[in-house]
C-alpha cells in the first residue's frame, strides 16, 4: 500500500532540519523532548510539511477523549508486524507535535498518529489516511474546550468525504453520529461505561432509549449501526464470527476496548487478529501510565484519570479493597482550571479503601470524598501520603498535571 | 414539606448536569441526612412529567442545545410553573438560571422564552466568555458569608423590579451586565452562575433551602471542617489572583 518516499524538497528539508535543531536545543535546556517545539518550528518554515512528510506512509490516525494514546500504542505493534511505524508515541498530538514525530519516520512504511480531537478533521485534509479510529467522547476540560456534542459535529462534519476506512466505536451515540457521515465505517462494539454525554440524540436532541447494550432514538430512529466486530468479556469477535483472546499487560476493561478496535484496525491493513492481539501484548506501560514501580519501597501502581469517563474505567480496573488508593487532583490550565467535575465521579465506587488524598485541589476532593460519605485523609505529599497508606500496593490515580507531578518526584 | 419525607427534584440531568450539577442535590441530600432529616431524591429526565409535590427543585448548567431543549420541555410541561405557583423552592445555575427568566439567547441566535417564573433577562455577551474564580458578598437580607464559585458563561443577565441580586461580584463577572450583581432572587426562587458546585463551596445555601422547606429558622450543626478549607482556599486564591491582574 505504500509508494516509495517522495524525496523532500530543499525547503522541506531546511525545515525537517531546523526543527531537529530546535529540539535539540530545547531537550538540551531541560524543556522536555522537544519534539513540539521542534514540529512548531519546522511548520512556520514550511506550513505543507505534515502533507509532504506523510505522502509515502499509509497513515492511521487515532482520535477520542479517552485511550488514544494508548490505542495508538496498540495499533502501533499490531502494524509493525507487516512494517516499519512511525508514531507520535508520547502523546505529542497537535499538528507540531505530529510534525515533529513524522519527521523521524522517512524509512516507515506506516505512520499511527495519535490526533487531539480539536484537530482531527485538519490533520485528516492534510495527511489523507487510509484508516481513522474513533473510540469515545465525553465531557473534558469544558472551562476552554468545545462542547462535547460540538467535537462530534466538528468530527462529522470535517470527516464526511474522507477516502479512509473509519473504525468507530457503535456504542457511543456521539462518535456513532460522527461517523455516520463517512462513507466506508467499520463499526466495532466496543462499550462505554460512561453515558453522560449521551442521553439526548446528537442527530435531533430527543431522549435516547438504551434498554441493555443497545440504543435509539425514539424520536427520529437514529439507532446503534449493527457492528461488525465486538468486544465479549476477554475477547473480541472478529467479522468471520470467530472470538479472539485478548490477552493484554494492560489492566482493565477500557484497555480491552482499545484492543478490540486496534485489531480491527489492523484488520484494515491485511494483519490477522491473532498476530495483532499477540502483539499487543507486549505493550506494558504507556507514557508511564498503568506503571508499577517502587518508591519508598512501596509498589505504586500509577493510573491517569483525565475526566468523569476516565474515572468510572480507572475505578474498575483497580484492586479491590483493602488496596489503598491515593487520589491526586490539580486544576492548572493542561487540566482544565474547573473542578467541578469531580461531582460527575461516583466516588462510593471506592468505599472499603483506605483513601489518601494530594495534590493542588485536595480540599475540592476532601469536600467531594466528605459528601460522599467515605473516610480519606488529606496529605501534605506522596512521600507523606506513601508513608501512611496500609500494606499492599497502592493505586495511584492522578489527573494530568498531578500525573506528571508524580512521576517527577518518583523520577519515573 | 411532605409530612414523611423532604422531596428533593433534580430536573433533568440528561439535559443540564453538565458542570457537576449532581454535587448540588448531593450537598443538599448530605446536609439533611446529617441532621436526620429523611430525603427523597427525585430525578426527572426530559422525557417525564416534572412532579409538583416536591419542596426543593434543583436545576443546573448546560450546552447552549440541551438548554434550548429543556426550556421546550419545560414550557409544555408546566409542572415546574404549578409548583412555584404552590410555594416550591427552586435553586437553578446558570443555564437553568437562564430558563426560569423571562428570556435568553438560545443556540440558534434567537431569543427564547424563559418559564418567567424569576424576573431576569439573559441576553449574550459579544465579548470574552466569562471564565474563573468569584467572589461576592451575599445579599444583606440572606444573612450568609461571602459567596464563592466558578464562571463560565457567555450570557449576561438583567435583573428586573421583582427580583433581587442574590450577590454583588467583589471579583469576577457575575450577571456579566457591568452593575456588579451576581445572581437574582424572589420568594423561594434563586438563580445564580456559580458552579463549584455552588453547594459545596457554600454549604450554608444548602442550609437556607433545607430552613426554607422546613419552615425552621436554624438546623443542628454539621461537620464544616473541609467545606471551610476549601472556602478559604478559594477566596484567598480568587483574592491573590485579583491583585496579581490589577
Amino acid at each position: 500500500m505504500s509508494g516509495n518516499p517522495e524525496p523532500l524538497s530543499p525547503r522541506a528539508k531546511l525545515a525537517v532540519t531546523a526543527g531537529k535543531a530546535a529540539a535539540a536545543v530545547s531537550r538540551a535546556a531541560g524543556k522536555g523532548s522537544g519534539s513540539v517545539i521542534g514540529g512548531r518550528v519546522a511548520l512556520k518554515l514550511d506550513p505543507d510539511l505534515l502533507a509532504r512528510l506523510a505522502g509515502h506512509l499509509d497513515v492511521v490516525l487515532v482520535s477520542a477523549t479517552n485511550g488514544k494514546t494508548t490505542t495508538t500504542r496498540l495499533i502501533a505493534e499490531a502494524l509493525r508486524a507487516s512494517g516499519p511505524v512511525v508514531s507520535n508515541a508520547l502523546g505529542a498530538n497537535m499538528p507540531a507535535g505530529i510534525t515533529s514525530a513524522l519527521a523521524g519516520g522517512s524509512d516507515s512504511r506506516y505512520g499511527v498518529i495519535e490526533v487531539d480531537e480539536k484537530y482531527l478533521a485538519g490533520v485528516a485534509r492534510d495527511v489523507t489516511p487510509k484508516a481513522i479510529a474513533l473510540l469515545n467522547l465525553s465531557r473534558d476540560q469544558l472551562d476552554r474546550a468545545a462542547e462535547t456534542r460540538m467535537l462530534a459535529e466538528h468530527w462529522r462534519e470535517g470527516l464526511s468525504g474522507t477516502e479512509a476506512v473509519v473504525i468507530a466505536n457503535a456504542d457511543d451515540p456521539l462518535v456513532a453520529w460522527a461517523a455516520s457521515s463517512c462513507p466506508t465505517v467499520v463499526w466495532v462494539a466496543a462499550g462505554q461505561e460512561w453515558k453522560d454525554d449521551a442521553w439526548s440524540c446528537p442527530s435531533c436532541g430527543g431522549v435516547l432509549q438504551r434498554p441493555g447494550d443497545d440504543w435509539y432514538c425514539g424520536d427520529c430512529g437514529f439507532r446503534r449501526p449493527p457492528p461488525t466486530w465486538a468486544l465479549h468479556g476477554d475477547y473480541v469477535l472478529s467479522p468471520d464470527g470467530v472470538a479472539w483472546p485478548i490477552q493484554l499487560q494492560l489492566p482493565g476493561r477500557a484497555n480491552k476496548a482499545n484492543a478490540a478496535m486496534s485489531a480491527a484496525v489492523g484488520a484494515v491493513f491485511g494483519v490477522p487478529p491473532k498476530i495483532a492481539l499477540e502483539r499487543m501484548y507486549s505493550v506494558q506501560a504507556v507514557a508511564g501510565r498503568y506503571d508499577v514501580v517502587t518508591y519508598l519501597d512501596r509498589q505504586l501502581r500509577l493510573l491517569l484519570a483525565k475526566n468523569p469517563a476516565g474515572w468510572l474505567e480507572t475505578f474498575s480496573l483497580i484492586d479491590g479493597p483493602p488496596a489503598p488508593v491515593l487520589l491526586s487532583v490539580n486544576a492548572r490550565g493542561a487540566d482544565g482550571t474547573d473542578t467541578s467535575w469531580l461531582w460527575d465521579v461516583d466516588y462510593t465506587r471506592l468505599a472499603g479503601h483506605p483513601i489518601f488524598v494530594l495534590g493542588d485541589r485536595r480540599l475540592d476532593l476532601a469536600v467531594r470524598l466528605e459528601v460522599a460519605g467515605l473516610e480519606f485523609r488529606v496529605c501534605d505529599d506522596l512521600d507523606q501520603a506513601v508513608r501512611a497508606a496500609p500494606p499492599g500496593r497502592v493505586e495511584v490515580i492522578a489527573n494530568y498535571t498531578a500525573f506528571q507531578d508524580l512521576r517527577r518526584r518518583i523520577g519515573n | 414539606m411532605n409530612e414523611t419525607s423532604l422531596r428533593l427534584v433534580w430536573i433533568y440531568p440528561d439535559l443540564l448536569s453538565t458542570y457537576g450539577d449532581q454535587g448540588n442535590a448531593l450537598v443538599v441530600e448530605r446536609r439533611a441526612r446529617q441532621r436526620r432529616i429523611p430525603v427523597t431524591r427525585i430525578d426527572v429526565r426530559s422525557d417525564q412529567p416534572i412532579p409538583t409535590s416536591g419542596d426543593i427543585y434543583l436545576i443546573g448548567g448546560g450546552e447552549d442545545r440541551p438548554q434550548r431543549l429543556a426550556a421546550e420541555r419545560l414550557r409544555r410541561d408546566g409542572g415546574l410553573n404549578r409548583a412555584v405557583a404552590n410555594g416550591a423552592i427552586v435553586f437553578s445555575v446558570c443555564a437553568g438560571y437562564q430558563i426560569l427568566g423571562t428570556e435568553f439567547i438560545n443556540d440558534l441566535g434567537r431569543p427564547e422564552p424563559g418559564l418567567g417564573i424569576l424576573d431576569v433577562k439573559s441576553v449574550r455577551n459579544d465579548g470574552d466568555r466569562h471564565v474563573g474564580d468569584v467572589l461576592a458578598d451575599m445579599d444583606e437580607r440572606l444573612g450568609l458569608p461571602p459567596l464563592t464559585g466558578f464562571e463560565n458563561h457567555q450570557g449576561n443577565t438583567l435583573i428586573g423590579p421583582s427580583a433581587r441580586p442574590l450577590a454583588r461580584v467583589r471579583i469576577g463577572n457575575g450577571n456579566g451586565t457591568g452593575d456588579g450583581t451576581e445572581g437574582a432572587y424572589c420568594d423561594t426562587v434563586f438563580g445564580t452562575y456559580m458552579h463549584g458546585p455552588v453547594m459545596a463551596r457554600n454549604p450554608l445555601l444548602a442550609d437556607m433551602l433545607l430552613k426554607l422547606a422546613l419552615d425552621v429558622h436554624a438546623l443542628p450543626r454539621v461537620d464544616e471542617q473541609w467545606y471551610e478549607a476549601l472556602r478559604a482556599e478559594r477566596i484567598a486564591h480568587a483574592t491573590q489572583a485579583a491583585a496579581a491582574r490589577s
